[in-house]
């Protein structure tokens, strides 16, 4: 509601004209305040996953030493954990999936599925030891860095933290990173 | 620049100059507060859009995340519960609105040529406005909304011709599920609001196109625009609705600041409980108490007949005016139809207020859902819906359990586990008296005399009268703590009515040995008993005693095999197969309970002595989940919220 300024030429200070403006006031931000109200309410609730942190970056369980080629062929592995979404506890559902090699015999590289440039999940080429992602051709070297600098992608694949636990088992903390962007911040 | 913009834009579609019409619209005779429940009826549907919208970017309509999500957004997102709170009470505000809209146009006369049209657009409100409320009401799948659902959809099967199929296209099934809850919420949150707008804009169109003002021409009132003398008013009148509706969400934690925020929202719905407290939204309980007078099979008339005749008499109304004394008729009409929907109203109120079957379902969905807030916060709701919570919750289901299964001989705490004395019609038979029937049924004489006011002299055979069902074995409250096993070594009590009796046991061994031995040049060694074999239990509420006891209960052990002499008839730490009487290793334990409701008669336990108990689960009477639930029920094994409410 836009208010209506007094009418040039005429003197402010006349008290109809004052009298006015005051009710011309009174009456937009009464109307505003009760139309206001409910949709601040909602607004807040509408607003209410921005003060929510995201899924847990504790590390999980993703498969055994064993199970990666002895070569150092990267393999993909799905990532299993517990989540809540929303209201809803889930116990050991796949939240995403890792790309996992062997660096020397014991030590597991652990790389993001995820293109840095737009999210899409790259493919392995195993002719060329090198990563390609099928949506805008980001090609990546084996150990996730850049390949080919025309590639469309800011930065190389992002590297998870990686554990060996129990001697045998790989645990990796899985974490989602900003995209697009030179910088690898982890989304919270 | 703004203005040229702005110059521009109307000039290419006008909606400057139509803005302004509108807000500096004459109006003939000024302006009046009686203009405002027009903008009121706009504004509350207003604000039932926005809290809506907002709902709706929060809710999931399935049978396995309408509740959950109504939940979530009610206790877990900031001012969800302000939320839900603004559109639940604006939806009754919305019908209160638009009747006091309709009473005002037909008590003003603004019905009268050429408004006509504008009447019957208010009046196809009302409907519309109800259909909103009872779509809307299934949309949190809570028992409430379920089961009161029910009878809307119920009335639509009866509908002549149509009915039936209208019913199932309306549930999209033969039963409520799924798609019921994708089907109303399209009803809800599209079609019926796109029509209720429609409406609304079309009544605001002939609103213009008649006048906005309504005064008579000899009224020496000046006229004004509306813009800001009505404005004004209707401002401050929508506001106050806002205030009394934030008043009606706020007023529980001004009674009770420690309430779980947010209006009601009961246990979720489960189709195998009948929850009988299901009622209509008030402003409908009229139609509901109207159609208890109507017999089976003409349901029709109540609900559909009637009440239609009734909406053509108030249709024709604008014609009816014509006539002399046509106006008053119309008032008195509609005054008459409110008040009688007020009376019938009031009725149902009052028959509920009256009724236990209501008010104690009332109860237990109140205890239900808070227990459901409890059960959530502790254990996150499962993919396959929170109901499961409640139906694993030994709390919820123990005293259901024992109720139907086990009151019929036990009591718990006196009462059959729902908190009801279980009564029974007895046939007087020769030579039974006021005392011997109440000293057989285990009742004081006033008791029974109380419960049959209109036997006042004394019985005679074949009199029938009402008496408590005579309690056939212990009184499980307690079971194997401390406090009961006390009362079963203590000679005054153990043959009484909480222990044996009712049973064959009354005047058996262990009544024997106790009224022998339980003297009290005895008493420390009892105790210390008690207290051993109590601790065999490892009940919940005993940890911290019997760990802080273990030096007595060591004591207590070697007595029980020692001078007590309990291994004379029981099995204790190891198995004599020449025992008579029940285990007592492990007594009152979940495994040791649970096997004894499952086969009683085992001859681990009673043998062939067992008296009249079923085998639970040998018959196949109770699964292993309910024996475990009833097991961990009558050992107090459930999750307890913390104290200080900390979450």
């Amino acid at each position: 509601m836009q208010e209506k300024p007094p009418a040039p030429g005429t003197p402010a200070t006349a008290p109809t004209e004052r009298r006015e403006f005051l009710k011309q006031g009174c009456a937009a931000c009464l109307g505003l305040a009760a139309v206001g109200a409910p949709v601040a309410v909602g607004v807040r609730v509408l607003l209410d996953p921005l003060h929510r942190s995201g899924g847990s970056d504790a590390f999980v369980k993703v498969t055994t030493i064993d199970s990666l080629p002895e070569d150092g062929t990267p393999v993909q592995f799905p990532v299993l954990a517990d989540k809540r979404d929303a209201w809803t506890k889930f116990t050991q559902v796949p939240v995403g999936a890792v790309f996992l090699q062997r660096q020397g015999a014991r030590q597991p590289l652990a790389l993001s599925v995820v293109c840095p440039h737009a999210g899409c999940f790259v493919d392995y080429l195993e002719d060329q030891e090198s990563f390609l992602c099928p949506c805008h051709n980001s090609f990546f070297k084996k150990d996730g860095s850049l390949k080919d600098e025309q590639s469309p992608s800011p930065r190389r694949l992002d590297t998870l933290d990686v554990e060996v636990r129990n001697k045998t088992e790989v645990w990796v903390r899985f974490q989602d990173f900003q995209l697009g962007i030179t910088e690898k911040i982890p989304i919270a | 620049m703004m203005k040229r913009v702005l110059a521009w834009l109307d000039e290419r579609t006008g909606l400057g100059r139509f803005a302004e019409a509108c807000l500096f619209q004459n109006l003939p005779g000024g302006s009046r507060w009686r203009y405002v429940w027009g903008t009121l009826v706009v504004y509350v549907f207003l604000l039932q859009a926005i809290t809506g919208f907002f709902l709706w970017t929060g809710y999931s309509p399935s049978t396995q995340t309408a509740w959950e999500s109504i939940h979530h957004i009610q206790s877990e997102m900031a001012g969800g519960w302000m939320l839900r709170g603004l559109h639940h009470f604006g939806a009754q505000a919305f019908v209160v609105v638009l009747v006091l809209h309709l009473l005002q146009m037909v008590i003003y006369g603004i019905y009268r040529a050429p408004r006509e049209v504008n009447f019957w657009i208010v009046m196809l409100l009302l409907p519309l406005s109800i259909a909103m409320s009872a779509t809307g009401w299934l949309l949190p799948y809570d028992q409430h909304g379920y089961w009161a659902s029910r009878v809307p959809i119920g009335i639509m099967g009866v509908t002549p011709v149509i009915g039936p199929m209208l019913q199932k296209f309306a549930m999209g099934g033969s039963t409520v599920g799924h798609h019921t809850l994708t089907h109303f919420l399209a009803l809800h949150a599209g079609l019926l609001p796109l029509c209720i707008a429609g409406l609304l804009g079309f009544h605001y169109y002939l609103n213009r196109k008649h006048g906005l003002g309504d005064v008579s021409k000899d009224c020496a009132c000046p006229d004004e625009k509306y813009f800001p003398a009505q404005f004004l008013k209707d401002a401050a009148a929508c506001l106050a609705v806002f205030l009394v509706l934030l008043g009606f969400v706020l007023f529980p934690y001004w009674q009770n600041p420690t309430a779980v925020p947010g209006v009601h929202l009961g246990a979720p719905a489960d189709p195998s409980e009948q929850y009988s407290a299901a009622r209509p939204e008030w402003f409908m309980l009229f139609l509901f108490q109207f159609l208890k007078y109507f017999p089976g099979g003409t349901e029709v008339w109540g609900a559909i007949v009637i009440p239609g005749l009734v909406g053509a008499v108030v249709a024709l109304m604008p014609f009816v005016a014509q006539w002399r004394h046509g106006h008053r008729f119309n008032v008195l009409f509609l005054g008459t139809l409110l008040a009688a929907a007020g009376i019938l109203g009031r009725m149902a109120a009052v028959e509920d207020s009256k009724d236990e079957t209501y008010l104690s379902a009332k109860e237990q969905s109140h205890r239900n859902a808070e227990r459901m807030h409890q059960l959530v916060a502790e254990r996150g709701i499962p993919p396959s819906g929170a109901a499961a919570l409640l139906r694993d919750d030994a709390y919820t289901q123990g005293p259901k359990l024992f109720a139907k299964n086990c009151a019929s001989c036990h009591r718990f705490d006196g009462h059959d586990g729902l908190g009801h004395k279980p009564l029974t019609t007895h046939t007087v038979r020769t030579n039974e008296t006021w005392e011997s029937i109440a000293e057989f049924r285990f009742m004081p004489v006033t008791a029974l005399r109380e419960l049959n006011p209109s036997f006042t002299g004394p019985l005679k055979p074949e009199d029938k009268i009402i008496a408590q069902v005579r309690p056939w074995g212990p009184d499980l409250k307690g079971f194997a703590s401390r406090e009961w096993l006390a009362g079963l070594f203590d000679p005054a009590r153990v043959d009484g009515q909480h222990y044996f009796g009712g049973t064959k046991f009354k005047d058996g061994k262990m009544s024997k040995w106790v009224k022998k031995n339980a003297t009290p040049e005895k008493a420390d060694d009892i105790k210390k008993v008690v207290i051993a074999l109590s601790a065999e239990a490892r009940l919940k509420s005993q940890a911290v005693a019997d760990k802080a006891d273990a030096e007595i209960i060591k004591q207590g052990r070697a007595l029980m095999v020692g001078d007590m002499a309990c291994t004379d008839c029981h099995s204790f730490g190891k198995k004599d197969p020449d025992a008579t009487g029940p285990e007592l290793t492990g007594y009152g334990s979940r495994a040791w309970l649970i096997r004894f409701i499952s086969n009683p008669a085992h001859a681990d336990f009673y043998g062939k002595r067992n008296d009249r108990m079923p085998a639970f689960a040998d018959k196949k009477i109770l699964d292993a989940k309910q024996l475990g639930l009833l097991a961990d029920w009558l050992r107090g094994d459930w999750y307890v919220p913390p104290k200080n409410g900390a979450k």
